[in-house]
């Protein structure tokens, strides 16, 4: 029978959510194949892992469990998924593109000899030069363009997708599947790469995921001052600031306040983006915001064509009169923005 | 003695122009005629690591890029930042590479180089972002790898410790050369090319590659060697209303705003 394998990736106990938003994802790709949807999760202690699994659509869990399995390391994890999808031939193997997955997925693409696509935000099955094929669907460049991704030849079909891009399924515990423990023969060459020791810091601030209101800036802003006044509209909302890669890149925001396909995927009430032209590679970063507020000077720009409201006009007038009448809305007072100069 | 480095790196888009990058509907490759090139900007702090190993140990630093004639203009800034020699891997058969058939190539022009102790990249591109090359090149070469490197500490020549990001927090793995390592931003700051380095580029050569100076299949390579098929670009369609003001600052902000109330936004 044709499976979909869905990668559960856990660590100090936790199992990271995409894992679970995948096994949504891969139920229905599996019932498109007429398939069985199986999770594989490699550590030293399972404990419920396989009943979560199970309880999220999982129809069969691959457990490979070691005590030297209990850190994540690049080349045992990948040995050993690579040796695990040439005995069972799954059709499909999808991983979360966090840092742990967006590490193993490649190298075991390279040990398996198949195709690996990264930060997909769609995938269906469709007929491809005359077999069922994993249509993926990643970000392109300029615009609103989306290209789809094929593999047309060789098995399985890899993907990574993004934590928040999928939707979470309902968790069903009356579900059944199978479990299969897996005895690993772990060859001692495949620790060339010792992990020492694994630090966890204090999150700085709030989560951006879990931020309310969202502003991010772009390059834009370049020419009309800087970031500033981002962060004032930030601060009068509440919200979080947050950026396009050229922000990142000007070291107007650090890296992990990057919005878009290589960078953090937010989904707030309002996200607020300034200054940024609207390349897909930002866009797919916000596209399930509740409300989205687009402001930028070039009414050509494609970001006007994925938000709710847009606001074309000069920044620098622009964000200060926004800036007075939220802070003055917010003390209930109507107050008027500075006349504009010429 | 010393170590011998090779720092893989890309042409890319400028960032900032990377929005005016679109794909040809029938070759579905990249268009960029026009747009600013600049070189991968992580791609420049595996330089800089490669460089500052060199000042600490003494060696050697091979820039390598897979790409068209034009990439040698990023190959040039590698060799004005003080990179000894630089390999452009560059053949029709090459285009349209996947990252496995990039990864492939890449290991395949390294393996030729000889001996390497240490192989640099960036962490992501900034056009297609995978960050899948390094791992994949590592497990064509068959040595380590790890990716989001964001210190290299040395405990000897051949032995480091390095420190990896990790979702809230990171991991300190120690291993021995040879290891294929991809950094990120906050590893260091890139240097600037120097005048002295300029004017040396032109007595350094930049090597150029293709398919028969590297003895390998063409069915490895490029598009056929690649595993992945673009199908069509598609255009997304937002089912977003899409409503947009123009006019007086004062008027459209008082109208947005009255907008967002009604969404219930604010």
């Amino acid at each position: 029978m044709d499976e979909v394998w869905v990668f559960i990736e856990g660590r100090l106990g936790r199992i990271e959510a995409v894992s679970w938003e995948l096994l949504g994802k891969g139920l229905e790709l599996s019932q498109a194949l007429k398939g069985r949807l199986a999770s594989l999760w490699i550590g030293s202690k399972p404990e419920g892992t396989a009943d979560e699994a199970i309880a999220y659509g999982a129809e069969r869990v691959y457990l490979i469990e070691e005590p030297r399995l209990e850190i994540y390391q690049s080349e045992v994890y990948a040995s050993l998924m690579a040796n695990l999808i040439t005995e069972y031939k799954p059709k499909i193997v999808l991983l979360g593109a966090t840092s742990i997955g967006s590490d193993l997925a490649p190298r075991v693409a390279a040990k398996v000899g198949t195709g690996l696509t990264a930060h997909c935000v769609e995938l269906y099955i469709e007929e491809y030069n005359g077999r069922p094929c994993l249509i993926q669907v990643i970000p392109g460049f300029g615009g609103n363009l989306m290209v789809r991704l094929v593999c047309p030849e060789r098995r399985p079909q890899m993907a990574t997708i993004r934590p928040g891009v999928m939707e979470r399924p309902i968790r069903d515990a009356s579900r059944k599947g199978e479990i299969i423990w897996v005895t690993p023969n772990i060859k001692e060459e495949w620790f060339r790469a010792q992990v020492i020791e694994v630090v966890e810091e204090e999150p700085s601030g709030t989560i951006l995921e879990e931020a309310e209101v969202v502003v991010a800036g772009g390059w834009g802003l370049y020419s009309s001052g800087g970031f500033e006044p981002v962060e004032k509209l930030a601060k009068v909302l509440g919200g979080e600031v947050a950026g396009t890669r050229p922000a990142v890149d000007r070291g107007w925001i650090s890296e992990d306040r990057m919005i878009g396909q290589s960078g953090r995927s937010v989904s707030p009430r309002l996200f607020i983006s300034v200054g940024a032209s609207g390349a897909t590679h930002f866009t797919t970063g916000f596209l399930k915001s509740k409300t989205i507020l687009a402001i930028d000077q070039n009414p050509e720009a494609p970001i006007f064509e994925v938000c709710d409201i847009g606001i074309v006009g000069d920044l620098k007038k622009l964000l200060p009169c926004l800036v007075k009448k939220l802070s003055g809305k917010r003390r209930g007072a109507e107050e008027s923005c500075p006349l504009p100069s010429g | 003695m010393g170590l011998d480095i090779v720092v893989c790196l890309k042409q890319v888009p400028h960032p900032e122009h990377l929005s005016r990058v679109s794909l040809d509907p029938v070759t579905k490759t990249m268009i960029r005629h026009g747009i600013p090139t600049v070189i991968n900007p992580p791609d420049r702090n595996a330089i800089e690591e490669g460089l500052k190993i060199k000042e600490r140990f003494s060696g050697k630093v091979v820039a390598i890029s897979m790409g068209p004639l034009q990439a040698k203009k990023a190959l040039e800034e590698a060799l004005a930042m003080g990179v000894d020699k630089a390999i452009l891997l560059c053949d029709r058969a090459f285009a349209g590479a996947d990252t496995l058939a990039t990864a492939y190539t890449l290991s395949c022009a390294i393996q030729k180089l000889g001996y390497f102790d240490l192989i640099l990249c960036g962490n992501e591109t900034v056009d297609s972002g995978t960050s899948q090359v390094p791992p994949q090149l590592a497990e064509f070469l068959n040595i380590p790898h790890l990716t989001q490197v964001k210190e290299i500490e040395f405990v000897d020549e051949k032995a480091l410790v390095v420190k990896r990001a990790l979702k809230g927090g990171y991991m300190r793995i120690q291993l021995q050369v040879p290891a294929v390592l991809a950094v990120v931003k906050e590893i260091n700051k890139p240097r600037l090319p120097t005048v002295a380095g300029i004017i040396e580029v032109a007595q350094k050569e930049i090597t150029t590659w293709g398919l028969a100076a590297l003895g390998v299949e063409d069915n490895r390579v490029g598009l056929a060697g690649s595993p992945t098929r673009v199908i069509d670009v598609v255009k997304y369609k937002s089912s977003r209303r899409g409503e947009i003001l123009q006019g007086l600052p004062e008027e459209v902000v008082r109208e947005a705003i009255k907008r967002l109330q009604e969404l219930e936004a604010l």
